[in-house]
C-alpha cells in the first residue's frame, strides 16, 4: 500500500476520534439528543474496511455510524451538523446520530434496529444480482445482532440466492452491557456462517492493517464468486455503548487492558516503526484532524435549524 | 370492456408493468413454480423465469426486507406475502422502516415497493389466518395502504402502485378473487389516494372499501326495495384517506354508516366516522353508525365465523337504523 493511503487512514482514525470526543462534549452540554453511540476504539474496523472497498461497493451499518460516514467520504462538517440536528446534515436533521446516509458517497445509513438492515442489505445486493453487475455490499453489525431473527433470515438468503454481500461482524464483546457468552450460543461469532455454509474469517478488529487485508480478500472473493462471506472483526469499545451507561456490566481494568491496545496507538506505532511516516508528519495530521473538528462545530453551529416547512416534507416521496 | 375476475385483474396489472419496466419483479412464497398459492401469478414463472419471478424461503423479514433494499437501489419490486397475517412477521419493516426511510434520511431514498397480501375472514381459516388488519397498517405516515374493491380498481390501483416512488401495501380479500366486474384491457390507471361514488343515492351514505363494498352493494339493493336509495362512497385507499366524496356525501344525505370487515374497536371506522364529525357535524341528521366484526378471534366452524363476520343484514339493519 502506498504511503499516500496508509496516511489518509491514520487521518481518519484520528479524525473519528476527535470528532467524537467532541461529540460527546456537545452530547453533556446539551446541544445533541436522543441516543449517540460512539465508536472510540473500533476506529480500525471501518477505516480498514472502507478503504478496501471500490467505491461502487456499497456500505450500510447500524446506528454506531459516525465513524462508518466519515470513512464514506461524509464531510466532518455534515456528520457535525447532523448530531445538531441541523438542516445542513446528513439527513437534513431528520435522523440523527443514528441515520446517517450518503447515497452519492454509497453509503446507506445508518439503521438504529438492531439487525434490521441485514435483510436490506441483502436487498440492496439482490438490486445490483438484478441489475447484472457485481457491486459488492458491506454489512456492518455488532454481536448482538447476530442473535435475532433478522440475522439469520438475512444469511440464509443471501446464500441461497448468491448474493454479493460482505457479513462485517463487530464484536466488540457486548451486546448493550450483555457479554457475548451471556447472550450468544456459540462466542466465536463466525462459526454462525459456517451454518449457511457460508465462507468466514476472523481478524484482529485493533489493527487496521490485518482489517484492510482480510477485507480486500474477502471483497474480491464475494465479488469473484458470486457468495457471500462472513468476516468477524475482533474489537472493543472503548466507551460505553451510549451516551447513558452506567457501565456496570465490565471491570475497568479489561476497559484499560484493551485501552493499552488502541488502534491508533498501534496503527501510529507502525507508521514510524516503518518508517512510512515521521512523527511531525503524524503530528501534523493530529493537528489537521482537530482543526477539521473544530471547523465541523463551528459549521454546525453556525447552521440554521431545518425549518418549520420540513416538518411535513419528505413524507412521501413526489 | 371484457368482463374478468379479480384475479384475472390483478395478473394482468402485474404482467402488464413487468412488460414494460424491466425493473418491476417479483417475489414471495411460491409466487413461482407453484404460481402463487391464490394462482394469480399463475404462468408467470415460465414467461419471465427465475429472475424475475423469484421463490423465497418462508421468511416474511427477507422477504420485505430485502425487498426494501432492492428498491433502494432503484428496483421495483412486487413483494407478495401469502396472507396479511404473515404480515405481523414482517412488521418491522412494513411500519418501521419502509415508511421511515424516505423522510429520516432527508429524502434522500425512495422506496418504490409494492406489498401484496391477501387478507379478511370468510373461508374456515381459523382465528390467525383470517383477519382484516387493515387499520393497523393505515397508522402509520409513510405508507400507502390500498384495498380495491372492484377488478377495474384493483387492476388500475394495482398498476398506480407499482408505478409510485412509495411504498404501497396492497391488500387483496380472500374471498374475492372470482369477483368479476368490467376490466378496460390495456393502459388503465386509477389514482391512488382517491375515494370514489360506486353507486349513486339520496338518502344515505353507506362508506366502505373492500369487502364492505360488496355487501354493501347488496344492501343497497335490499333498501331499495323500500325506497330507500344509498349512496355508496368506496375508500379505496385507506392512507392517505381522501375524505371529500364522503364529506360531499354526506352533506347531501345527513345520514351515513361505515362498514368494514376488521374490528369496529379503532378501526377505519372511527377513523371515517370522527373525520366527518370533525368536518360536518352540523350536517348529521343522525348519528352515524357503524357495521364491522364482531369483537372476537374468528372461529373455524362456518356458523360461527359467519356469525361474526358482518354480513348484508347487518348493514340494511344499521341503514334503517339511522334512516329512523
Amino acid at each position: 500500500m502506498d504511503k499516500e493511503k496508509l496516511l489518509q487512514m491514520y487521518f481518519e482514525m484520528v479524525q473519528i476520534r476527535r470528532l467524537e470526543e467532541r461529540g460527546a462534549e456537545l452530547y453533556q452540554a446539551g446541544k445533541i439528543g436522543g441516543f449517540m453511540h460512539l465508536y472510540i476504539g473500533q476506529e480500525a474496523v471501518s477505516t480498514g474496511l472502507i478503504a478496501a472497498r471500490e467505491p461502487r461497493d456499497r456500505v450500510i451499518t447500524a446506528y454506531r455510524d459516525h465513524g462508518v460516514a466519515l470513512n464514506c467520504g461524509i464531510s466532518a462538517n455534515e456528520v457535525m451538523a447532523e448530531l445538531l440536528g441541523k438542516v445542513t446534515g446528513t439527513s437534513k436533521g431528520k435522523g440523527g446520530s443514528m441515520h446517517m446516509a450518503d447515497t452519492s458517497k454509497n453509503m446507506w445509513g445508518g439503521h438504529a434496529i438492531v439487525g434490521g438492515h441485514l435483510p436490506i442489505a441483502s436487498g440492496l445486493a439482490l438490486g445490483d444480482q438484478y441489475a447484472g453487475n457485481d457491486n459488492v455490499t458491506l454489512c456492518m453489525f455488532g454481536d448482538g445482532a447476530t442473535n435475532i431473527g433478522y440475522f439469520h433470515e438475512a444469511l440464509n438468503l443471501a446464500k441461497t440466492w448468491g448474493l454479493r454481500v460482505l457479513w462485517v461482524c463487530e464484536n466488540n464483546q457486548y451486546g448493550m452491557g450483555t457479554a457475548v457468552e451471556r447472550a450468544s450460543a456459540v462466542d466465536e461469532i463466525r462459526q454462525k456462517a459456517e451454518g449457511y455454509g457460508m465462507k468466514n474469517s476472523r481478524v484482529d478488529g485493533m489493527n487496521v492493517l490485518k482489517v484492510y487485508e482480510a477485507a480486500r480478500d474477502a471483497i474480491k472473493t464475494v465479488r469473484e464468486t458470486g457468495q457471500p462471506y462472513l468476516l468477524e472483526a475482533m474489537t472493543y469499545r472503548f466507551r460505553g455503548h451510549s451516551m447513558g451507561d452506567p457501565e456496570r456490566y465490565r471491570q475497568q481494568e479489561e476497559v484499560k487492558k484493551w485501552q493499552e491496545n488502541d488502534p491508533i496507538g498501534i496503527f501510529h506505532a507502525y507508521l514510524l516503526g516503518k518508517n512510512f511516516a515521521t512523527a511531525a508528519e503524524l503530528d501534523a495530521l493530529d493537528a489537521k484532524a482537530e482543526a477539521d473538528t473544530n471547523t465541523a462545530v463551528e459549521f454546525a453551529e453556525a447552521s440554521p435549524e431545518p425549518g418549520m416547512e420540513e416538518l411535513f416534507a419528505d413524507v412521501y416521496a413526489d | 370492456m371484457a368482463r374478468i375476475t379479480m384475479r384475472e385483474a390483478i395478473s394482468q396489472a402485474l404482467m402488464e408493468e413487468m412488460d414494460r419496466d424491466p425493473a418491476v419483479f417479483i417475489l414471495g412464497e411460491e409466487v413461482g413454480v407453484w404460481g402463487g398459492t391464490y394462482a394469480v401469478t399463475k404462468g408467470f414463472y415460465d414467461k419471465y423465469g427465475a429472475a424475475r419471478v423469484k421463490d423465497t424461503p418462508i421468511a416474511e423479514n427477507a422477504i420485505i426486507g430485502a425487498a426494501i433494499g432492492a428498491a433502494m437501489v432503484g428496483q421495483r419490486p412486487v413483494a407478495e406475502l401469502m396472507t396479511i397475517n404473515f404480515a405481523f412477521s414482517a412488521m418491522d419493516y412494513i411500519v418501521n422502516q419502509a415508511p421511515k426511510l424516505h423522510y429520516m434520511f432527508g429524502g434522500q431514498f425512495k422506496v418504490p415497493l409494492v406489498m401484496r397480501a391477501v387478507g379478511g375472514g370468510g373461508r374456515q381459516l381459523g382465528a390467525t389466518h383470517s383477519q382484516t388488519p387493515d387499520a393497523i397498517f393505515a397508522h402509520f405516515p409513510g405508507l400507502i395502504v390500498v384495498s380495491p374493491g372492484t377488478p377495474a380498481d384493483a387492476k388500475g390501483l394495482l398498476k398506480s402502485a407499482i408505478r409510485s416512488d412509495n411504498p404501497v401495501l396492497f391488500i387483496e380479500h380472500a374471498t374475492m378473487y372470482q369477483t368479476r366486474g368490467e376490466v378496460p384491457e390495456g393502459e388503465y390507471l386509477v389514482p391512488l389516494e382517491k375515494s370514489t361514488v360506486q353507486r349513486p343515492g339520496k338518502d344515505l351514505t353507506i362508506v366502505t372499501y373492500c369487502k364492505g363494498l360488496e355487501l354493501s352493494l347488496k344492501a343497497a339493493e335490499e333498501l331499495a326495495k323500500t325506497g330507500i336509495e344509498a349512496e355508496i362512497v368506496d375508500l379505496r385507499t385507506l392512507r392517505p384517506l381522501d375524505m371529500q366524496p364522503v364529506l360531499e356525501s354526506f352533506k347531501k344525505t345527513n345520514r351515513a354508516i361505515v362498514v368494514e370487515e376488521g374490528w369496529k374497536s379503532y378501526g377505519v371506522g372511527a377513523e371515517v366516522v370522527s373525520r366527518m364529525y370533525e368536518s360536518a357535524f352540523d350536517y348529521a341528521d343522525a348519528p352515524i353508525l357503524r357495521v364491522a366484526q364482531k369483537e372476537v378471534p374468528l372461529p373455524y366452524n362456518r356458523a360461527l365465523e359467519q356469525a361474526a363476520l358482518p354480513q348484508v343484514a347487518d348493514i340494511v339493519a344499521a341503514a334503517q337504523e339511522v334512516m329512523k
